[in-house]
């Protein structure tokens, strides 16, 4: 057994830290260190082509499309140290999901086509999957695809789609059959979010944020050499897609940040007699709340690093998603309540008052924001309660 | 990052279930539990055989190297097998508190208990400090050439049974210092021990020790005069780090037979496995022993660290967490089982009983989030006061 990663390893993090400390711009990090997922599109974009250009856009990549090549320990330094120096995540759609998806299904045509632009933020993606009544049961999915020579005709919608709004472009599911299966007859396509027919509708969230859209097809046209993979063949290039998933989604690297600012925060903020740290029960909860956390990282790692490979784990990775959001919402809303008066904050009326009264209130309001933002996180990419059923099934066997 | 176990390691995994096998099957060790003290003193005889009893002593004292990652595969079996035994007591604990006290009186006493031919209980905790080891109003005089023992030790492991006592003395300053204690080596049948002992739900043994004016020879003093706070805490770490592999072990196995009776008993014409209100309850058991194993690995790394105050936070975390979660999952598997749950005949309450009897065992999980949370704040540099 050995808890450390190789002096390889550890140079390389040194070398990660150098980099992001003299690249990474301030907007981007003071935008990023709030805590919040929301990145403003062009920050994402600028700091997508500052990683391209130093080879380190696409880590899952292989080389010879632009990918960096990494072993598993530098990618996951790598993701570390993003996050413990407030730099963005990693584009997830596009670079966590479309690309490895292309370069697996993908024609040729296509990979030249779109990995370029998507490696150096010039095109960013937005997935199409969920609909109005195909939530957790996705293969239920009935937005149609209808093949008119060289052409698909979309008609239909999708919902919950996240930056639909700024997205370039959309990679999706669409039935192209409905006589089988529900998982036969689905096809896996691209396309432009500019073509005719196609319109977006925001869905403001709660704590009023614009991430999520449902998106329109009214006769949308898509070049048949759009589509990735056979067609009818779609579920697959889904399941592809979920598997991928499995490691991004626990979040520990930025909940390792988050507890470190909340950690600050409650050593500053009064509370009778000393600061809210020396409260015996609120910093018992921020100890829960680390000792958990610590757990799930071991755990990450124990699988990532495990005798056969990760490639060799099953279902069990739902478990991360699981634990994962379930710790990253239980650390904010620690630190909304550590604000106490101020977390009822949603933001100040007017720009006239002292600059630490407004920082105060902005403080609270950022902090209530994000709260409720991340109620989002058990609910997507498999309900926490979907992945417990997947873990029911195919890791323990029940109900079979 | 390497979590395979080595072929060492392996190997005792598969020795301690061969002789769960063939000599501690379930029903076997029943009977063995319901007489005191819980174990058979020729099962101990074939431990030191198995080379169990030298798992965690360095090789110049005859021991296998003291890789604590081999005494956490060690102690995941026991807690598979619910093995009862005075293992942790001699071998980890008093074992320890010998090692780090050094001299040739310790040395042999080691190798007796290698051997298989000397136990020894370690008292150490009082009534008033609760799981605090530094809490020492037992007191040893200094007079005529010898030293006087004197107060009540609480829950010693295995007193019954036991050759040989190691027991903390004030012998300076005030009850909660963490200086001034002194470690004593003393006969458990000596003139003014009294042993005062009782069953542990668990199926062990342990006792409730008086120590009236017991008069001992300056070269029982176990290590440094006034110092040994140290090496109590370095010992109870250690035990503590075995203990979460010990909690993993028990859940894990909790976990499985409930899974397995999950799958077969069927109720309104269905397995239990069928209905999703179970189903969700047995994946949160199981995410639990996958965290407990990692949090174990966690302890078991920690116990290898020279850094107090890390070796304390990491064993901390560990036990908190664990404790919990062993709780959670052995009353889980109980209530899965339903009525026979609840049996005397069916192992899953004992592994219930077990993690219990832990949880009271150096400390419980409340206890070890405090010792957490006192690290986190930076306010109680543990490195400076145990090393005075």
């Amino acid at each position: 057994m050995e808890l450390k990663f190789s002096d390889e390893a550890e140079r390389f993090r040194a070398e990660v830290r150098a980099f992001i400390a003299a690249e990474l711009p301030p907007e981007i990090r003071a935008s990023v260190a709030g805590d919040r997922m929301d990145l403003p599109s062009e920050l994402q974009r600028r700091w997508m082509r500052i990683l391209a250009e130093r080879g380190w856009g696409a880590s899952s990549w292989p080389r010879e499309y632009g990918g960096a090549g990494w072993t598993d320990e530098q990618f996951y330094v790598f993701e570390r140290e993003l996050a413990l120096m407030d730099a963005p995540r990693i584009a997830s759609f596009g670079i966590q999901m479309l690309g490895p998806t292309l370069i697996e299904f993908g024609s040729e045509e296509q990979k030249q086509r779109f990995l370029p632009g998507t490696l150096n933020g010039e095109i960013l993606w937005c997935q199409g999957y969920s609909e109005p009544n195909s939530g957790s049961d996705l293969a239920s999915l009935r937005t149609r695809a209808v093949r008119e020579g060289d052409f698909y005709v979309l008609n239909g919608s999708k919902i919950w789609t996240t930056d639909a709004h700024h997205a370039d472009w959309m990679f999706g599911l669409f039935r192209t059959d409905s006589s089988g299966k529900k998982q036969e007859g689905i096809s896996f396509m691209v396309l432009d979010m500019k073509s005719p027919g196609l319109t977006v509708r925001p869905i403001i969230m709660f704590e009023g944020t614009h991430e999520v859209n449902q998106v329109f097809f009214d006769n949308v046209r898509v070049p048949v050499a759009q589509r990735v993979g056979e067609e009818g063949k779609g579920w697959t290039i889904a399941k592809y897609l979920l598997g991928l998933e499995r490691f991004g989604t626990a979040e520990v690297s930025r909940t390792l940040a988050s507890i470190a600012r909340l950690k600050r925060l409650v050593a500053r903020i009064p509370a009778g007699e000393g600061m809210l740290i020396d409260d015996p029960d609120f910093s018992a909860r921020i100890a829960d709340a680390e000792m958990e956390l610590r757990a799930l990282e071991l755990t990450e790692l124990r699988f990532l690093f495990a005798p056969g490979g990760a490639d060799a784990l099953g279902a069990e990775a739902s478990m991360l998603k699981i634990r994962g959001t379930e710790i990253q919402q239980t650390v904010f809303g620690l630190t909304l309540e550590a604000l106490g008066l101020y977390g009822h904050s949603a933001g100040a009326e007017t720009g006239d008052m002292p600059a630490d009264v407004a920082a105060e209130i902005a403080r609270g309001a950022n902090a209530s924001r994000v709260h409720f933002n991340f109620r989002k996180t058990s609910i997507y990419a498999g309900s926490n309660e979907i992945q417990k059923n997947i873990i029911a099934k195919a890791v323990l066997g029940l109900g079979r | 990052m390497n979590f395979a176990p080595t072929e060492e390691q392996v190997m005792f995994r598969d020795s301690v279930r061969r002789f769960v096998a063939d000599e501690y099957p379930f029903d076997k060790r029943l009977k063995i539990v319901a007489e005191a003290p819980g174990y058979l003193p020729e099962h101990w005889k074939t431990f030191a055989d198995l080379g169990w009893l030298s798992v965690p002593f360095a090789e110049e004292h005859g021991g296998l190297g003291g890789s604590p990652f081999d005494l956490m595969v060690l102690m995941e079996e026991f807690g598979r097998a619910l093995l009862v035994s005075p293992y942790l007591s001699t071998v980890v604990v008093s074992g320890r508190l010998l090692q780090e006290a050094g001299g040739g009186t310790a040395f042999s006493l080691i190798a007796g208990i290698i051997a298989g031919d000397v136990q020894i209980a370690s008292a150490l905790a009082e009534a008033q400090g609760r799981y605090d080891l530094f809490d020492v109003a037992t007191r040893a005089d200094h007079r005529d050439g010898a030293w006087h023992i004197s107060g009540r030790k609480i829950g010693v492991p295995f007193a019954s049974s036991a050759d040989r006592l190691i027991v903390s003395a004030r012998t300076a300053g005030t009850r909660r210092d963490r200086s001034g204690i002194t470690l004593f080596l003393v006969d458990s049948d000596a003139g003014g021990v009294t042993r005062h002992p009782y069953r542990t739900h668990d199926g062990g043994s342990a006792a409730t020790v008086d120590f009236d004016h017991v008069a001992v020879g300056p070269d029982a003093i176990l290590g440094e005069r006034d110092s040994a706070w140290s090496s109590i805490e370095v010992a109870s770490d250690i035990a503590s780090a075995a203990l979460t592999a010990e909690m993993t072990g028990a859940m894990w196995a909790a976990q499985e037979q409930t899974i397995e009776y999950a799958k077969t008993r069927k109720q309104f014409d269905q397995t239990l496995g069928h209905f999703q209100a179970l189903q969700h309850r047995m994946v949160d058991m199981f995410m639990k022993c996958e965290l407990a194993r990692s949090m174990t690995i966690e302890a078991t790394d920690g116990a290898r660290l020279n850094d107090p105050t890390e070796r304390t936070r990491r064993i901390a975390a560990a036990r908190s967490l664990i404790g919990r979660y062993a709780r959670h999952v052995g009353e889980e598997a109980v209530q899965i089982h339903g009525g026979v749950g609840v049996t005397m005949e069916l192992p899953v309450g004992h592994y219930l009983k077990r993690v219990m009897a832990i949880n009271a065992t150096l400390g419980d999980p409340d206890y070890h989030r405090r010792r957490y949370v006192r690290l986190m704040r930076g306010e109680d540099n543990i490195a400076a006061v145990g090393r005075i």
